[in-house]
Parts: C-alpha cells; structure tokens; sequence
C-alpha cells in the first residue's frame, strides 16, 4: 500500500443554510480544499452524505456533486454509514489512494438537514435505526442515545450533572472556530436548566443537526512536495461494525465497534492509542463521547466521565477533545461530520489552529460513530516529516 | 404505502413470534437470518411469553412522522424472560413511574397509522406493566 | 306492562349436541371518564348523570386491541391453543375498519389462522351474542370442536349528546365448545327481533342518532322482555331458578328495572351489573357483565344472559355452570381487576383519546 497524504483541506461555517443548495454548499468546501492542494486535478470523487436520498429525494448525489463543480468524467460514488457517512467517505478515498488506483481523490461531506422541516426531518434521522425493530417503534436517535445514558446512569452512578462538561467544553472551544455554528460559552446552570428532550438526556446533551460541507484531496506524498502548507499522513484507517439496532447487543453501554476500531487503526499506525496528541471523538450525544473514551482504553468501564472532571480533555490537557468545538458547538451535519473531524484534525497537525491549537500537536486520532457505534471508523492522522 | 413490508412481520409484530436456533437452542428476536449465538441458520418459530422486565427506558416529547399523535411516549429496552432484548413502546402507565428491573408483559396495540384517517393501521407490540401476580 | 309472546310455536334453540362455554375473557381499558366530568362541561355541573364513570379506550386502542387481549384470556380459561378454533368472530359497531375485518387481525395476533372461519357482526350492541348463537350453531352441527365469540367497542357519542356521558369502551370474549368440557352448558337460548329503529348511524357519520324515550319502552325493554320471557317459559324456568342475571346495560336504571320487570332480585344481577363504573361497552356490555358473573359463579348455578341491540333485538341464554369453573377462573384476568385498574381522565384528555378535537 502506498503512503497517502492529505493534500488540502476545505469546509463551509456549519449551519441553517436557507439560501444555499445542497450542491452549492459541497462546492464551496471542494474548491476551498482544492485551492488549499495547489489546484490537484483529483480522479475520483467519494462523497459522504446520509440523509439527500430521504430528505432531497436525490440519488446519485455523488455524480451531481461531482457534475457541480466541474469534474466531469471522473469516478463518483456515495458512501453511506448514517452519521459516519463522512468517516467512510474518507476510508474509501484512502482505500483508493493506496491501492495505487487513483492518484488524487477528492473525499466531501456534505448534509442539507434544513431541506426537509419538522417531524418528516426526525424521521429521515431516525433511518440510522433498525427500521422493522427500532423506527416502528417510535424511537429516534436521540431517544436511543437517553436510553443508553439512562441505562449508565444506573449500571455506574455517575452525577448526572457529570455529563456536563462535554458540552461545557465543546462549546468553550468552539468561541474561537470560525466555522462553529455556535460561538459562544454555556454555563452549568444553562446545561441543568436545558430543556429535557427524552429524560434523562437534556438539550445540551445533543448536538444539533446542521448543514455543513467539508473536503479534502488525498495523493501521494511525492505529488504535493511544494504546497505552501504541511501535509498530513494518513498512517490508519479502519472502520467495524456492531449490531445496528442497539436491543440486539448483549452489553449495550460497551462500543464494541468503537474499540476494535481504534485498536486496528492503532495497529495499522504501529502506535498505542495513548500515543496521540488529540482525540477528534464522536460527540453527537455527550453519553456517546463518554463511550467513545472508555471503548479507546482511555478510561476504564464506567469512569469514562472522570477524564472531564480532572480536565484532561482541554486544549492544554493530557488527551484535547473536541477541540474545535465538536459536534455539540461546531454543529453535526451528520453525513459530513466524519470529514470535518478529519479537516480539524489536519489544522492541528499542521499547526494552523489559532487559538485553539494544540501545542506541538504531531498525532491525532480521529473517531466518527453511526448512532450509538453501529459503524465505528477510525483514523490515525500524522503530521507528515519528510 | 408501505403494506409489504409490515404485513410480512405482522406474526412478530401482532405475537412475539421469533426463533429457536435449532443448533444451540438460544432463543431469537427479532428474527434473524443467522443464529448470532452460533453462526448456524435458525428457521424454526418460537412464540415468546411476552414477559420481561424493563432493561433501560425514556420518554420522548418530540416524535417523529406518524408517531406525533401519541407522543408523549415512553420507549423501553425490554428483556424478555427468554433472553433477548426487544425496543418497544411502554403503554398503560397511568401516573406510575417506570423503573429499570420493573416487571412488564406483551400487549397488541396501535402501533401508528400510515395516515391517520384513510391509511392502513400498523399494529404491534408494547409492554405495560404486569396486570396480576397470580398468572 | 301487557305481556307479550311471540308465537308459542317457536322452540328455543337448543343444538343436537349439547355445547357450553370452554373460555371466557373479558378486558376494560384503564382510563375512567367520570359522568361529573361531561356534566361539568355540557350541563354546568348540575345534572343527574346515568353512570358514575365509564372506562375508555387508550390512545392506542381500538376493537382490535381489545378485542385480541379479551380472546387471549379465553384461551388460557380454555387451556387451547387459538389454532384449534374455527371460528373468530367479532360483533361490534366500531371496527377500526369500514371494509377489511377486525376478525383476521384478531385471528392472526392469537394464532387461529388460516384454517378458520372469520368475520364482522353488526347488530348494535347485540353483534357479540350474536355471534354467539351462531358459534352454538357451528359447534352444535358438529362442524367445528370450537369457535369463538366476540362483542367489542369504543362507543361513540357526539359531544354534548346524552350518550357522551355512557359510551364507553371493552371486549369480552367466549369459546364455545361441547358441554363435557364447558365450565358453562348453554342449556338453550331464544332471539327475539323486530324492525325498530331506535340508535343508528349512516355510512361515514361519525356519531350515532337515537330516538330518545323511544329507545326505552319499545326498544329495550320490549325486546328483553319478550326474549327473556319466552326462554323462560319454554324451559320451564321461572326467576328462581337463575342464581344470577345479566341484561344489556345502557346505563344504571334500564338492567335494573327490566331485572324487577322480569322478577328478578337486585342480588342477581349485582356481579354482572357493571354500567355505573365502566359505562355502555355496547356490543360488549352484556357480555363483560357474564364474564364478571362467571368470575364469581359457583358449579350448578343458574345464568340468565339477554343482551339488547338497537334496531332492534334481543338474545338470551340459559347458562348452567359446571365443576371446572373453579379450575379456570383464575387462568386469566378476572373481570374486576381490569375494573381495579383506574386511571381518572378529565374531559380534554378524553376528547384527545377519543379523537373528537377538531384539526
């Protein structure tokens, strides 16, 4: 396999973007990242997206994306996991890349959310699900993830407020993102004030679902020895999976396909997964990024909540999360989430974060879950050293 | 309309109606394919008690299309006595707070409507809260 | 009151082979609409209601549900399994569906299908014994072991209306089978039907019409007299004989005095007379009142059962209560835990249930 790097990199603020299309929006982060590669004309095209097909009634979203922005001819597929849509998008561009197949792949995520409004919307969300056995029964995603927190808040006993830090922090770190859909700080008493969406999970519990689009161009590293900027290896990629529907795994609070996601990923990088410098974890629910950290081994079963209290995932901690303000304040375009971790990642590694920098950030995991880790994909990303 | 797909599942739905894996003997729902105890093909139908105790649960307000008729609602991960878990609707709960361990038993009820006035009605399982001890 | 007889030539119905009961279920939904609640909104608190309060259906019941949870109780009284029935029949005026039976979804969730008769009966609050009569007929012939009857509601009453205050919801259902096995032997019954139109409703009309007083002394009690006296008499029976009765039960008043009309103590039909806390369960009054009867029914006791269907008819049977009552009594449910089992709704909660807010 061949060393694959990140080239460029691109991303639209994330949001309710009445006035822009689904394919408009993907072509602002394609020509950003494409610009950001020197102007790499890619081969292929892998597009991450979940709900465009339900809520935009659009098919073949990835040859009208591609089509769009003026890549006629080229390879373009859709890649979809629900909400790790972006994270497969990235692993197939990588896939492709390495193989020697294709020498410059453009990898997008993109989501429209606001196309569709109202209980329709919840629903198109809600395919993430087991359909026949989950959906039929009037569950959403968010009341899954209620029903994995209430059933940890009873196996653990943790302070139930102990869940606040994860948006306390996502939202701290998001004030100095540009491209966060909301900038500014919560309190703990707006976290236990918030509004209860299915107890005992809280408004501030849940990242808000949002349009956004981000992109990147992989090659080779040989291909891209003058770009102005660092590049970003790509030294794992692994993604596996669990049951889809949460009631069919025999410990549900266990994200089995988290872990052996980091762990093949860890091993295809020949490192630890205590051996990084920032973990880009999936926080669509703060119980989601508590799993994420026990499931990677950073906590034991069930004090995955103590690593906020001993703030070790700030900036300046010993494992940054979320340090762009993740899903919670960045906002969680679902389909494309998988990519914006990855572009967040890259602006660590290559020192371009601004106030929100990791210092001498070399290594980065990368996590993105479909719902409660149905589909878990795992990258190691490395700032490259020629 | 989408009368296939759920008229297909209307034993399971209606009954409880699953598997017994007749290579390990594990008890199976939903059905599926491929025994996930044994990797072996379960085919043979089994008609669970319809008894379980409440393994985890949460009560939505917002509900997605075709649920807003009923919401608010209370979903459940049941475990039923013969192993699996099963999401499921809790129903009849009147003032009485749900708790984890709580008893349960199976009841057919509405599940929703493909529309409300003219549209086929779906009818499924829920869990209510166990009528009588002396069953 | 004049008697009236129809033609004495006319035999009760009696099969060649003797049949009975083999399993009885009954089932009530929690929620209660106390009759205060309709007053305090259409009569400004000030009427005397009919009822003390009536059970209505959850939002996510209907006939069906009710129905299906009534004929499981029957089964575990019986001890069968639903593919030994051959016939599943459900008598209602509010099936969930104009066209498409109640009957196969409720075959199909207890496991009678697909070698089984199913239908629908109308007859006003009658359908249920109806079904009845016509599963003596096909257990009687010899045509089939068992067969199942059913009498389900969700009342309708339009808001305001005076049936607002009685229309209230359940099921009950019975298995017929031959007598050596029953826990109940219908020695005989008798029908008694003519043209009258008290209570109807027209295609597509959501709330029924009534003829008011007319559906009292012509209607009600016209029919049950007649039905009742006509068994009585052809089997030599008188109200002495009856250790308990039960009549169709609109309200409070109308079982009460029809039971004095025809001789009967308020003892009698104490157990069965469950209008004032449950309400009109219509097709399925009557028989919700037997199963609450036969919850408490000693071997050899006596039942009279008449039910009233509006336009109009009457059944009654003859019931005689055998040694495996005991056995099978507490196989399911009994009648007055599902009573026990009160939810107290207010008025908008139930018009929210009962899908009368307009959109």
């Amino acid at each position: 396999m061949r060393e694959v790097v990140i080239a460029g990199i691109g991303m639209t603020p994330v949001g309710e973007h009445w006035d822009i299309s689904l394919r408009s929006l993907a072509y602002r982060a394609i020509r950003a990242a494409r610009q950001d590669a020197g102007g790499l004309q890619p081969q292929a095209l892998y597009l991450g997206n979940f709900l465009a097909i339900d809520s935009s009634h659009q098919a073949n979203l990835a040859c009208l994306i591609a089509d769009n922005a003026g890549l006629g001819g080229i390879e373009a597929m859709t890649v979809e996991a629900a909400d790790a849509s972006g994270a497969a998008a990235f692993h197939v561009g990588y896939l492709a890349v390495a193989s020697g197949l294709v020498d410059v792949a453009l990898v997008v995520g993109v989501e429209k959310y606001t196309d569709a409004l109202g209980p329709e919307q919840e629903s198109a969300v809600a395919q993430a699900m087991d359909y026949d056995y989950e959906v039929m029964q009037g569950l959403t995603l968010a009341a899954q993830a209620a029903l994995v927190m209430q059933r940890y808040l009873y196996e653990y006993r943790p302070p139930r407020e102990a869940f606040a830090a994860f948006p306390l922090l996502a939202h701290a770190n998001a004030v100095t993102n540009p491209y966060a859909m909301y900038r500014r700080a919560v309190t703990p008493e707006a976290y236990a004030r918030a509004e209860i969406i299915a107890d005992p999970l809280r408004l501030l519990d849940m990242a808000p679902y949002a349009d956004g689009a981000a992109a990147v161009v992989l090659t080779t590293p040989e291909r891209v020895r003058d770009l102005p900027h660092p590049l970003v290896a790509v030294r794992g990629s692994i993604g596996a999976i669990d049951t889809l529907a949460l009631h069919d795994r025999p410990d549900p609070l266990a994200f089995e396909a988290a872990y052996h996601s980091v762990q093949r990923a860890c091993e295809m990088a020949g490192i630890a997964p205590g051996e990084v410098d920032l973990f880009e974890l999936d926080d669509a629910f703060s119980i989601y990024a508590v799993l994420s950290l026990e499931a990677a081994g950073f906590a034991e079963r069930g004090q995955g909540w103590r690593l906020a209290e001993q703030e070790a995932l700030g900036l300046r901690g010993r494992l940054p999360i979320l340090t762009l303000g993740g899903s919670k304040a960045r906002g969680n375009p679902l389909g494309a989430t998988g990519v914006y971790q990855v572009v967040e990642a890259a602006l660590q590694l290559r020192g371009e974060a601004g106030a929100n920098q990791v210092p001498h950030a070399r290594r980065a995991l990368v996590q993105n879950l479909a719902g409660p880790a149905s589909s878990a994909f795992t990258h190691v990303l490395e700032r490259y050293a020629v | 309309m989408e009368i296939p797909r759920h008229w297909r599942l209307r034993q399971q739905r209606y009954a409880l109606v699953g598997e017994v894996c007749p290579h390990c003997e594990e008890k199976i729902f939903p059905p599926r394919d491929v025994c996930p105890y044994c990797g072996n093909e379960a085919k043979t139908q089994f008609t669970f008690s319809g008894r379980g105790t409440v393994f985890s649960f949460t009560t939505l307000t917002e509900a997605p299309a075709g649920f807003e008729q009923t919401a608010p609602y209370t979903v459940a991960l049941v475990k039923l006595e013969e192993g699996p878990v099963v999401t499921a609707q809790l129903t009849d709960l009147g003032d009485r707070p749900v708790e984890i361990g709580m008893p349960v038993e199976m009841v057919t009820r509405k599940i929703r409507a493909e529309d409300e006035e003219r549209g086929v009605i779906i009818y499924g399982y829920k869990f209510r809260p166990v009528l009588t001890e002396t069953q | 009151m004049t008697e009236i007889s129809p033609q004495p030539a006319f035999a009760p119905l009696k099969p060649d082979r003797p049949v009975g009961i083999i399993g009885y279920g009954a089932y009530v939904p929690q929620y209660r609409l106390p009759a205060s609640e309709v007053a305090r909104i259409w009569k400004g608190g000030r009427a005397a209601t009919p009822i003390k309060e009536k059970a209505v259906a959850g939002l996510d019941e209907d006939v069906a549900t009710m129905a299906i949870e009534a004929a499981r109780n029957a089964l575990k009284r019986a001890g069968i399994p639903g593919d030994h029935l051959r016939a599943v029949w459900v008598g209602s005026e509010s099936h969930p569906y104009a066209v498409k039976p109640t009957s196969t979804l409720v075959a199909e969730a207890i496991g009678a299908v697909p070698h089984v008769q199913a239908a629908d009966w109308e007859f006003a609050c009658k359908a249920g014994t109806e079904a009845l009569v016509a599963s003596m007929g096909l257990v009687g012939s010899g045509m089939a072991r068992y067969a199942m009857a059913i009498g389900a509601d969700t009342a309708q009453g339009r808001p305001g209306d005076e049936l607002e205050f009685t229309a209230a919801s359940g099921a009950a259902a019975y298995i017929v089978g031959p007598a050596e096995e029953a826990l109940a032997v219908i020695e005989a019954s008798f029908s008694y039907v003519t043209d009258t139109p008290d209570f109807w409703r027209r295609p597509e009309q959501k709330f029924p019409m009534h003829g008011q007083r007319f559906t009292g002394e012509p209607a009600y009690f016209k029919h049950i007299i007649a039905a009742a006296q006509h068994l009585m008499k052809a089997t030599g029976m008188t109200a002495q004989d009856f250790r308990y009765a039960v009549f169709h039960q609109p309200n409070t008043k109308f079982p009460q005095r029809v039971a004095g009309m025809l001789g009967f103590t308020p003892e009698q039909i104490k157990p069965g007379l469950l209008s004032p806390v449950i309400g009109n369960t219509y097709a399925a009054a009557a028989l919700i009142g037997l199963a609450a009867t036969l919850d408490v029914a000693q071997p050899d006791d006596r039942i009279l059962v008449v039910s009233f269907g509006s336009g109009a008819g009457s059944d009654a049977f003859i019931l005689h209560v055998t040694e495996a009552i005991t056995q099978r009594q507490n196989r399911a449910p009994t009648t007055q835990t599902y009573i026990a089992r009160r939810v107290e709704i207010d008025y908008g909660t139930y018009v929210r249930f009962r899908g009368k807010l307009a959109s």
